[in-house]
């Protein structure tokens, strides 16, 4: 009896396996693709995946692995490596859940002739042929102020609202946008203030801009935390649509703030574009088509093309910008 | 005091060779659940051969032993934790806080012999502080190791916040990416070591016996001269020291350390242990056993990862498996009194 149950429940196990194990089968694409993200089931990387088949359509012929771990760990990515170096695929895009634990892995893959590449969260230069980033420090800096810009035709008084003052990424786009701030004429930077990106405290110092500058026109806020705070102060004070709140931010937070008009409209970087350039790139790299070397170019497709730095990395684009027109669509995804 | 011939202590030279066991040793060999356990591993290397052509090849093999041998060494000492009817789920924890630790001391400037000893330390003193609190204070080791598995991991996430640790000596890289030959990893060569030594103290050693007994019965374990907490004690000390061998391998291979590290392993460890037939309610469990239920979840993870199986889709099998291992036993039982009735 016992025995008999035994050799069931071994049926069982088996069976389960079996069937699925049946669920993907493997097709006959020319290129394969894959697209390894920090871990499933995130509205931003699924989103990349959608552009990486948008590509793959375009291109034809070309077969997407949209994989990852379940956790943001490096160990479950490496895990996804290896068996993605033991399928032989084309190439590897990664978002890096660790930019050093997936060196040794990943070098490992282009030994094998596998393309390499990292986008969004980069890999240590060792262990990549190229990196991709959304944007980059000019770029940034200039949009933020040229959103402000373009909803006050007559200038205005601007200020800013950023997160902590030692804060690296928040400083280096405010001496970008003050390099460029010249351009925009009538613009006047007239504060900078920190709210060290705690929602309270933000909210505090974007109450103190509009009581210290009764001629402020637009609160820049680069910074998703600050960006929220300033739009949900400026609404509480009863000022939206007097005084503009724009900066980097997320669509679903910021989705009320664009309907209530507090918010015209923000940047942050477009996930679908990000999947369809990483797997162009990809493409081009895998075929031979281009080359990852210093000063380089290679092709994004209808994104035009990336020009590769010294470290050989390269900004895909502007700061893609969300308004009432792209919000819905967006709000949905990250 | 009559003492007749029959009720004299049995020793082993006078000792009458009883049918102590009804099934021939060939029976006895095919019903065991370790036979089962073969048969089911060699099934799904088949069908790993069927499912993907890239299987069958050494070197992708090689790497796929990464994914079990890790926790592998600690299912080791779990399955003596869990046959001892105790559990302990801050394993994962107790890799976090180790690793986190041995990368604090990279920036102190140790080096890698050094960094080995702070990792078993601290690994020790993890299981200490689980152990003292279990065998000392007597408390359930469940709330106790699911309290220290927020309270470990907790330290390294306030120490490392969204930071990492990196720049691990040269030297260290070793434990984790190093061959000994050819194909065969260093990790390998631990996990068959530390596979031999855990069967030699389960099943070899006064100490292991004892482990079994208290699993059993701890009251009875205990009149019968068995020191209870001290085997308790020196249980959660041996796998908070396991804890910290996979912690070093592991960091080793990452070459790096965040919090995150090794999260959701106590699941697949404890799933290990079970599949490898050790009873979940304790009293009795086996080390081959442990190591094929290894194998086989190392290959079933391979398998799917060959067949670009989304991650989540193995997680819902973990715990089907873990389910179905737990319950078929408890049900077998029923049904088996239900047809002696």
């Amino acid at each position: 009896m016992k025995k008999t149950m035994k050799i069931l429940s071994a049926a069982i196990v088996a069976g389960t396996m079996a069937s699925s194990m049946v669920l993907t089968t493997a097709h006959a694409d020319d290129m394969r693709i894959a697209l390894v993200v920090k871990a499933l089931g995130i509205g931003f990387f699924e989103a990349a995946a959608k552009g990486a088949e948008e590509a793959a359509a375009e291109l034809g012929g070309v077969e997407i692995i949209y994989t990852g771990p379940t956790d943001t760990t490096a160990e479950g990515q490496i895990e996804v490596i290896n068996s993605l170096i033991a399928q032989k695929v084309d190439a590897i895009a990664i978002s890096a859940n660790d930019q050093d634990a997936l060196v040794p892995s990943l070098k490992k893959a282009m030994q094998r002739g596998i393309t390499v590449i990292s986008w969004d969260s980069g890999v240590a230069p060792e262990g990549r042929q190229m990196h991709l980033n959304p944007s980059s420090n000019p770029l940034i800096g200039n949009m933020i102020v040229k959103m402000a810009a373009d909803h006050l035709p007559d200038g205005g008084d601007v200020a800013v609202l950023s997160a902590s003052a030692t804060a690296t990424n928040q400083n280096i786009w405010i001496e970008e946008m003050n390099k460029v701030v010249g351009n925009y004429p009538g613009i006047n930077v007239v504060s900078t203030v920190y709210g060290d990106d705690l929602s309270d405290k933000s909210y505090r110092e974007a109450q103190g801009l509009m009581s210290s500058h009764a001629d402020l026109k637009a609160i820049i806020a680069p910074t998703s935390v600050g960006i929220v705070a300033a739009a949900q102060a400026v609404s509480d004070a009863g000022k939206a649509g007097e005084i503009l709140v724009t900066g980097l931010g997320l669509p679903s937070e910021m989705a009320a703030h664009v309907e209530s008009g507090a918010s015209k409209s923000f940047a942050i970087w477009n996930p679908i574009d990000l999947g369809y350039a990483a797997t162009m790139i990809s493409y081009n790299l895998a075929k031979g088509e281009a080359k990852a070397e210093a000063g380089g170019e290679i092709a994004m497709g209808r994104l035009g093309s990336v020009q590769l730095s010294d470290s050989l990395d390269g900004a895909m684009a502007d700061p893609f910008v969300y308004d009432a027109s792209n919000i819905d669509q967006f709000k949905e995804i990250f | 005091m009559n003492h007749t011939d029959t009720t004299q202590p049995a020793t082993p030279a006078n000792r009458a060779p009883l049918p102590d066991r009804m099934r021939s040793p060939l029976l006895r060999v095919v019903a065991s659940w370790e036979f089962l356990l073969v048969v089911v591993a060699i099934g799904i290397f088949l069908l790993n051969m069927q499912a993907s052509p890239y299987f069958l090849d050494p070197w992708n093999l090689s790497d796929a032993t990464f994914n079990f041998t890790e926790k592998a060494m600690i299912a080791f000492a779990m399955a003596l934790v869990i046959i001892s009817g105790e559990i302990d789920l801050s394993v994962a924890s107790i890799i976090a806080l180790v690793s986190t630790c041995m990368g604090f001391a990279v920036q102190m400037g140790a080096d890698t012999g050094m960094l080995i000893v702070i990792g078993l330390l601290v690994g020790a003193a993890c299981g200490a502080f689980n152990g003292f609190l279990v065998a000392g204070l007597g408390l359930p080791s469940i709330v106790v190791t699911i309290g220290t598995l927020s309270l470990f991991r907790g330290i390294a996430y306030i120490v490392l916040g969204d930071k990492a640790y990196s720049g691990y000596p040269e030297s260290f890289a070793f434990f984790g990416q190093g061959y000994v030959w050819w194909v065969i990893t260093f990790e390998m060569v631990l996990f068959v070591v530390l596979a031999l030594l855990f069967y030699v103290l389960l099943h070899r050693t006064s100490f292991g016996r004892a482990t079994i007994a208290i699993g059993n019965n701890p009251t009875t374990a205990l009149f019968s001269g068995i020191r209870v907490s001290r085997v308790k004690f020196i249980l959660f000390v041996l796998t908070g020291i396991m804890s910290a061998v996979a912690a070093i391998c592991l960091t080793s291979r990452l070459g790096s350390t965040r919090p995150s590290i090794a999260v959701g392993w106590e699941l697949e460890i404890v799933t290990m242990v079970v599949l490898g037939g050790v009873n979940i309610l304790g009293g009795s469990g086996t080390i081959p056993g442990v190591v094929i239920a290894a194998i086989i979840m190392g290959m079933v993870t391979f398998g799917f990862g060959l067949l670009n199986v989304p991650g989540i889709v193995m997680s819902i099998f973990i715990g089907l498996l873990l389910i179905t291992v737990i319950a078929l036993p408890i049900i077998i039982r029923r049904t088996r009194l239900r047809m002696t009735r």
